[in-house]
């Protein structure tokens, strides 16, 4: 119980984030909207499921930092994260990168909506062959029509 | 085929269970690192007053030896540290540390309190050496061939296992090449 | 004495459980009445017993019993008393009674109210919730019994976590808990329909009204965790794409689908194994989030217990719970008689598409979540999945859902006219349209955010016409239509509510994504800074104390134009015993947005880091939110849900738009 307790409590203790701080804000608004958006797509390695951005840790701070450097110098965007991830790997990257050990993540939901729809489409088409729609029961034989006939007559109606 | 349908959700859910199953084995916090098989960072750091040598990337070459990121505000790593030292001492694997974001005062201190078993130390005082190798906490040691190239990450504090099973195996691997 | 009572409780509660889910289902089986006549009294006894023993857990928080090693782990003399409350539930042992408790309050629920429903299918329905109760309890008192002594007793306990004392999060579990554990019903329903062999639409008119109430309180509980974010974590964010966040959302997904799903069954006696499908995903993806936040295989800032001995066991229940009645469903679906039939385009077609579109969410939402967890098992390396994702993906979904949703309760049943409907929906394209052009105008917006502000208005006014068709608004003189209005069925009511809110959150969600402003300063007394045309003056910082915390209060004037609005005092609090700080934000509300106040650390020259946020519309989430709790419980009053009774034929005027429920 106590290490549940410690684990909450480190986990927890990132959690009142003031994340980016005034000293790190870059005087261009411009370049500090792309570091904003890059420090977004970077995991907090030091956190549970949160980005640079929004960690007040140590190593978050560090990163957030090194992103507004890598910009000053000139680099692009995709240099900036490619830097990063040359040291820490895929799994710093928030927006998981499309590769082959990938592909299912990225292609699962659109595989997903298209097999359902496939099976809907054929689900459709047989309640619809089931009987026919505009009516699911055969016409009258004239027989049938006869008695309707005499009921109806019956009834006054 | 419309049995299959009937199927298909049970046989989703057994793949499912089967990977929650084998999930408890992981951590998912652990990292592999990127740096694998690739050479050491460039990289130069002062010694600790008092010391002559401090770390760089020229000291890493020529031998297997093993690269120790301690700091003397982390726990683990003085729990770590007997492990580290017997390495040193006595497996004969020459460990080299950098002292990650720490007071030179409070490193020599660690050290005097707990011994120093390190070839030579770099102090890494803002961490950003620390950052071209991947490091994310501390404790975190490496393993590093003749040529300079890192071969193995451990992550956290040494354990006898990690040691007896994956260390020493590969450096003696490593010699013999 | 009273936690051994409590524990005692628990126990008896297990004995009664087991017999419940055996007799009844061996009397179903065989046709023994009394054995199934046990089902009523056990399910009652149940919820009496379980009561018991929450009673005593909650006693020995509020009088501070530190013997107990639950109070010690989670309280503190000191703590307000409305935290000890709710502090039985803020943790992992007391959260899983509670589980317990809303189990036996359903299952009770459907001894007491579910008289006129066949013996075998309520003997078998609620055999199954004794099942799942047995499994819940004995993982309760074999790996978490909250009754365990500590020998001696400390003085004082660990206290709660400081984030947890809140309002918003008290109260959030048992709502959530309410929500995740009311589907079970909807699954026990299914699973004793499947061993029935039998789903037929009055199968679907008594699983309707639980699974309405399942979800109204998984809305609710859901929303409130979310304002919670918003307000307590300093940022403004309210949704993060976290696992434990996408563990509760998927239950929802599902549950939606399995609402609508479920209205078919009812009407047109189709869709049953989809209905009976979706009825076993919802509880089921509610066990597996449960053992995603209780496991530590993924991690998350909502972890509750990261041990791997009470995951397995919990892997165990949803194996069985699961595993098992999927196995059923595979065998025994295929069986079920195929109902009526109905062309593509229509409302059963609709809710087909619904249903799709819905599942594939559902879908997404899960692969995104368990991915890195399957690529890690694999070995085929470690990848984040995180908020982007989701947004490329989940976003571009519910474009199709909500233009069906307006567009499907204008469909008849069996044959639509869909060229009718849309005709009919003019004035929703109109608006929708000068919505548009007005966000184009007023701001230029990034193309999403204008699809959003289309997808919210469509949706608004979408079911507006819809209503109006109903009631043959401009149409019939207006006492007529106010006739119709006042006889509507009350689960007519409760859609077009519901569908209406859901698109104000819409657009609430997209114009706080897309066009909110922040701003982050240093700043000393006297300083001022400018957000979207308001002025925030720094009046200064006192100190202030709480029941177990010390404040450093800020004050801001906020002014717009020069007139003073308001005065926003954000606090950062810090709680001596667990050594933690919280910041409670200001929130400045009004119906067009929020202006949020966050105080941070000081630095040594004195100067305070101040971050300001404008969020446009924002406030608009929750109205949405609330708007769809209250369309569900609107819904859920419906007079035929209560009696259960077919309705009564009334003759359908003539090109009248067909009724929805």
């Amino acid at each position: 119980m106590r290490a549940i307790l410690l684990a909450l409590l480190l986990s927890v203790s990132t959690l009142p984030a003031f994340a980016v701080q005034p000293d790190e804000v870059l005087p261009d608004p411009k370049m500090e909207e792309r570091a904003r958006e890059i420090s977004k797509d970077l995991r907090c390695l030091v956190c549970q499921n949160q980005s640079i951005d929004d960690s007040n840790a140590d190593l978050a701070r560090d990163l957030r930092v090194i992103v507004r450097e890598r910009l000053k110098k000139g680099e692009s965007n995709e240099q900036v994260l490619q830097y990063v991830t040359d040291r820490y790997g895929d799994y710093v990257l928030l927006r998981p990168p499309f590769k082959a050990t990938t592909l299912l993540l990225w292609i699962g939901p659109f595989a997903v909506l298209l097999i359902g729809a496939l099976g809907s489409a054929v689900y459709l088409r047989n309640r619809r062959a089931a009987g026919g729609v505009a009516g699911d029961t055969a016409p009258l034989t004239d027989d049938e029509r006869r008695r309707l006939e005499a009921l109806l007559r019956k009834d006054g109606t | 085929m419309r049995r299959l349908m009937y199927i298909l959700p049970l046989l989703v859910f057994l793949g499912v269970g089967v990977a929650f199953l084998r999930g408890f084995d992981r951590d998912p916090r652990e990292i592999p690192s990127a740096l694998i098989d690739k050479p050491v960072p460039e990289f130069a750091l002062p010694p600790l007053p008092g010391h002559k040598q401090g770390l760089s990337s020229a000291d890493l070459k020529g031998d297997v030896q093993l690269v120790n990121v301690f700091a003397s505000w982390c726990i683990p790593c003085k729990a770590e540290h007997p492990i580290v030292s017997r390495l040193a001492e006595r497996e004969g694997l020459p460990v080299r540390a950098i002292n990650y974001k720490d007071k030179a005062e409070n490193a020599l201190d660690w050290l005097a309190r707990n011994g120093d078993p390190y070839a030579s130390i770099g102090v890494d005082a803002d961490g950003r050496a620390s950052i071209d190798w991947g490091v994310y906490g501390v404790p975190e040691s490496f393993l590093i061939d003749r040529q300079g190239r890192i071969r193995y990450k451990h992550v956290g504090p040494l354990t006898p296992e990690a040691v007896e099973q994956t260390i020493l195996p590969l450096v003696k691997e490593l010699r013999k090449g | 004495m009273i936690p051994e009572l409590g524990h005692y409780a628990l126990v008896l509660t297990l004995f009664i459980a087991l017999v419940q889910s055996t007799l009844p289902m061996a009397g179903a089986a065989t046709g023994n009445a009394a054995w199934m006549g046990v089902a009523r009294p056990a399910a009652l006894a149940q919820m009496v017993m379980i009561g018991v023993a929450y009673a005593a857990l909650t006693w020995a928080h509020v009088v501070s019993d530190f013997s107990v090693l639950n109070v010690v782990n989670n309280s503190h003399s000191l703590k307000p008393m409305l935290y000890k409350v709710s502090g039985v539930w803020g943790n992992h042992e007391g959260s899983m009674v509670l589980w317990v408790v809303m189990l036996a309050l359903f299952g009770a629920a459907v001894a007491v109210f579910g008289r006129n429903l066949p013996p075998t299918l309520r003997a078998r329905t609620l055999a199954v919730q004794g099942i799942i109760s047995v499994g819940f309890l004995l993982f309760i008192l074999i790996t978490s019994n909250p009754f365990t002594r500590v020998v001696p007793a400390p003085l004082d306990g660990h206290d709660l976590n400081p984030l947890l004392q809140d309002p918003g999060l008290a109260f959030h579990p048992p709502f959530l808990y309410a929500g995740y554990v009311g589907f079970s019903i909807a699954f026990s329903f299914a699973v004793a329909a499947l061993i029935e062999g039998r789903v037929d639409p009055a199968w679907a008119r008594w699983v309707r009204p639980w699974t309405l109430a399942a979800w109204s309180a998984l809305t609710a509980g859901i929303a409130l965790g979310s304002w919670w974010a918003y307000y307590e974590l300093g940022w403004g964010g309210w949704w993060y794409w976290d696992p434990v966040e996408n563990a509760s959302f998927m239950p929802w997904l599902a549950g939606t689908a399995l609402l609508h799903s479920a209205i078919v069954v009812e009407k047109r006696d189709a869709l049953k194994t989809w209905t009976i499908l979706l009825a076993i995903i919802t509880f089921s993806l509610s066990l597996m989030g449960t053992f995603l936040v209780r496991s530590g295989i993924l991690t998350s800032v909502h972890a509750f217990a990261v041990d791997p001995a009470r995951g397995v066991f919990i892997l165990v229940l949803l194996a069985i719970a699961t595993g098992g009645s999927l196995l059923l469903y595979s065998l025994r679906a295929p069986t079920l008689k195929a109902g009526g039939v109905f062309a593509p385009v229509s409302r059963e077609g609709s809710l087909v598409l619904n249903n799709l579109l819905l599942s594939t969410a559902t879908a997404t939402v899960f692969i995104g979540t368990l991915y890195p967890l399957f690529l890690d098992v694999l070995e085929l390396g470690k990848v984040s999945v995180g908020a982007p994702f989701f947004n490329s993906t989940f976003v571009p979904l519910m474009i199709p859902m909500v233009a069906a949703m307006a567009v499907g309760p204008f469909l008849s049943w069996k044959r639509g006219d869909l060229a009718g409907a849309m005709g009919r929906l003019w004035v929703a394209l109109v608006v929708t349209a000068l919505a548009v052009l007005y966000a184009l105008w007023a701001v230029g917006g990034p193309v999403m955010a204008l699809i959003g502000v289309a997808m919210g208005a469509w949706a608004f006014v979408g079911s507006l016409v819809e209503f109006a068709e109903r009631i043959r608004l401009f149409r019939a003189p207006a006492a007529e239509s106010w006739n119709r209005a006042v006889n509507l069925p009350r689960s007519a009511w409760g859609m077009t509510i519901a569908h209406a809110f859901l698109g104000i959150g819409i657009m609430g969600m997209t114009a706080t994504s897309s066009w909110n402003s922040e701003l982050i300063k240093g700043m000393k007394p006297g300083d001022t800074a400018e957000i979207a045309g308001y002025t925030l003056t720094f009046d200064g910082v006192r100190q202030a104390a709480g029941e177990n915390y010390r404040a450093d209060v800020g004050s801001f004037t906020l002014r717009r134009d020069g007139a003073v609005i308001a005065t926003l005092q954000p606090e950062r609090r810090s709680y001596p015993v667990s050594r933690q700080t919280t910041s409670e934000t200001a929130i400045h509300t009004t119906w067009k947005s929020d202006v949020y106040v966050a105080l941070g650390d000081p630095d040594p020259q004195g100067l305070w880091v101040v971050r300001m946020y404008h969020h446009p519309l924002l406030p608009w989430i929750w109205i949405g939110g609330l708007g769809l709790v209250f369309g569900g419980v609107v819904s859920l009053s419906d007079r035929r849900f209560r009696i259960g009774a077919p309705e009564r034929r009334r003759a359908a005027p003539r090109g009248a738009v067909q009724p929805a429920e």
